[in-house]
């Protein structure tokens, strides 16, 4: 079995880009198409989200992939055996984003043991603060599974705690409420940045909100990389099937602003 | 109490976004200092005794000892409470602790729409601005609270996401606080969420247990020797029983909803077909199905109409001190009905489900035997739905 526990060691070695996909909206075929269009699109890391039937952080955008995705039947199980698929034959870093209850229910340890086997090199739980990390990290680190920290607006007095614990890269969320698309972010987001940057020196990644290849640019010119959540999903929901040239496209265009000189 | 973290045994916790965990922790002293604080205490039971009634009558139900022939049946009338049912206890505490945090807003989910008016109602007497979230079927089933909620002030926002009832109420309330966090407080309406929420609301509702304590030691001496009161997330059972918990006599049962039957789909029976998860901030039982994913619940009583529980009800049964059993529907109307025509009180039905227990267990207990059953609630809200399924057509 390949050690993927290095895989986030090189996807901030460029202005990265994350992309987010809802897994089995509109199914789980969909998904698998689309996750390898956008890696050879040229996405850096790609975040698969298994749905969850409450997603508290999540806006409208992605609780309604959530219900498309767990009404085409597809389980926690069926998104391992995807991401080993493509993982199989396709080099590029994977991480799952989820809630907590999928991850303690289906077993933490095994969780992270069918993480590893299935090629997945992170974990994003947005329902689990850092208070309650010690629920999850001793089966992370024992299947080499980076537990990925989040840093809110609100956090203030709480980043270097967080910060200076974390691994693998820091979350760090763009502006109050749930994921969906905006047009202005969180007036002190590069002073959040700037005071991760004090604790710790692994990558930040700014996430919730950003739509436009521009937001992204200015994302990465203080940070190590955007990661985009609603806007594909949004592409999904009104392409269903059809939509993997769209989102492929949609990568492709944020790839190359990324890359301009 | 609970333990280091907000935890009963495994349960409780603190699972919420970062976003909102400087605010849980805020709220988290917040509470601690004030419960220990002389002035607050006097304007909290100043409140409950001017605004709310307080103290709550003990109420021996003659008819119904004598027609069940078996334990003597006590009821506690959090009925006769100001708003019509136990939530306006831990709702004044809320609102007085998010005024001396220096709040402007409250925001609550809620699901019979008693929660709501309590809220609404708090908000109306000490000047908050107040919006509620409501499952969009239930805004539909309790009509008459969502209009009453607009009359004290309050915005009301239907909630259509999910199954559109009090699980997502919780959700799109979360969601809201995430939104706008800082001059707002969360009123949580039961004994759920993350810490401090479970034991704060608990200690809000334990005004019933303490006043029981004393009113049936005047009435008869001794403490009783069963408890029972419904279950939904648990608060007006936790506020009777918390005060009893050390006294090994006495019994405790909580009733939650079995709707169409446990051996169905249709029901919210968490105790009796849930299993341990991770949600709405806590650690305890859910219903749900073997990836975690939160099971859609059903009952005719959109306030116990809720896939969790309180944790430390989890913690209860799990330490075998406390029992819980499934109500149907079917018997829970019956009770309604039963308690109308024999003590000339029409009980919310969700206390319904709690006097269908007691029907079924007080004549298989002595007569020196003592009961009492918290009456959670009035049943006004119910009358038009009762008829509907009764076959009359009647709405609000």
């Amino acid at each position: 079995m390949t050690d993927h526990s290095k895989d986030l060691e090189r996807v901030f070695s460029r202005r990265a880009f994350i992309p987010f996909v809802t897994c089995g909206d509109p199914d789980i075929e969909t998904t698998e198409r689309m996750v390898r269009a956008m890696a050879e699109a040229g996405a850096d890391l790609i975040e698969l989200g298994i749905p969850f039937s409450d997603p508290i952080a999540e806006g409208p955008v992605i609780q309604g992939a959530d219900v498309r995705a767990l009404s085409s039947g597809v389980t926690t199980d069926d998104i391992f055996d995807m991401a080993e698929r493509v993982r199989a034959d396709l080099d590029v870093p994977m991480l799952v984003m989820t809630y907590i209850n999928p991850v303690f229910v289906y077993g933490s340890e095994r969780f992270m043991d069918r993480c590893r086997r299935a090629g997945i090199c992170a974990i994003i739980v947005p329902d689990m603060p850092y208070e309650q990390k010690q629920d999850l990290q001793p089966y992370c680190t024992e299947y080499g599974i980076r537990l990925i920290s989040m840093i809110a607006p609100t956090s203030e007095d709480r980043i270097s705690m967080i910060a200076s614990e974390a691994e693998g890269f820091l979350y760090i969320v763009s502006s109050m409420g749930v994921t969906g698309v905006r047009t202005s972010f969180s007036s002190n987001l590069e002073d959040m940045v700037s005071a991760v940057r004090r604790s710790t020196d692994i990558p930040c990644a700014v996430g919730f909100g950003i739509s436009t290849p521009e937001q992204a640019r200015h994302m990465t010119d203080f940070a190590d990389g955007a990661i985009v959540g609603s806007a594909i999903v949004r592409i999904v929901a009104e392409h269903g099937r059809d939509s993997v040239p769209y989102v492929a496209d949609y990568v492709r265009r944020m790839r190359e602003e990324l890359d301009r000189e | 109490m609970a333990g280091d973290g907000g935890r009963y045994g495994e349960y409780g916790g603190q699972y919420v976004p970062e976003t909102l965990m400087n605010a849980v922790i805020e709220l988290d002293e917040a509470y601690h200092r004030y419960i220990r604080d002389p002035e607050f205490l006097r304007e909290l039971d100043d409140l409950n005794h001017r605004y709310t009634g307080r103290p709550s009558m003990l109420y021996y139900a003659d008819r119904m000892t004598r027609d069940l022939e078996g334990a003597k049946v006590y009821l506690k009338r959090e009925d006769l409470n100001h708003t019509g049912a136990h939530k306006i206890n831990n709702v004044i505490g809320q609102c007085l602790l998010a005024k001396r945090m220096g709040k402007t807003r409250v925001i609550a989910e809620t699901g019979a729409g008693q929660h709501g008016v309590a809220t609404a109602t708090l908000a109306a007497y000490l000047g908050l601005e107040c919006e509620v979230f409501m499952g969009e079927h239930d805004v539909e089933r309790q009509a008459l609270n969502v209009y009453r909620m607009e009359l004290l002030g309050a915005k009301v926002h239907p909630v259509s996401s999910g199954t559109g009832v009090l699980k997502d109420a919780v959700n799109e309330t979360l969601r809201e606080w995430t939104n706008r966090v800082s001059d707002t407080h969360y009123v949580i309406g039961t004994v759920m969420g993350p810490a401090p929420f479970p034991e704060m609301v608990c200690e809000f509702q334990s005004v019933i247990g303490r006043e029981v304590r004393k009113q049936i030691m005047e009435a008869e001496g001794r403490l009783p020797d069963c408890l029972v009161a419904c279950v939904g997330g648990g608060s007006n059972a936790i506020g009777l029983f918390h005060e009893f918990i050390g006294d090994e006599g006495v019994r405790m049962v909580g009733c939650e909803a079995g709707g169409k039957g446990v051996d169905t789909e249709r029901h919210a029976a968490t105790m009796t077909k849930g299993s341990t998860g991770i949600f709405h901030g806590m650690k305890s039982l859910f219903c749900q199905n073997e990836y975690g994913q939160i099971a859609p619940v059903y009952s005719i009583s959109a306030g116990l109409d809720y896939p969790g529980i309180g944790p430390e009800h989890a913690y209860l049964k799990a330490m075998d001190r406390a029992e819980y059993v499934a109500v149907t529907d079917d018997q829970a109307v019956d009770a309604f009905e039963y308690l109308s025509r024999t003590e000339g009180i029409i009980p919310a039905i969700e206390s319904a489900h709690a006097i269908a227990y007691a029907r079924e267990l007080a004549p298989t207990m002595s007569k020196d035997d003592i009961i009492v059953v918290n009456l959670s609630g009035r049943g006004d809200k119910d009358v038009a739905a009762i008829a509907r399924y009764r076959g009359r057509d009647i709405h609000d």
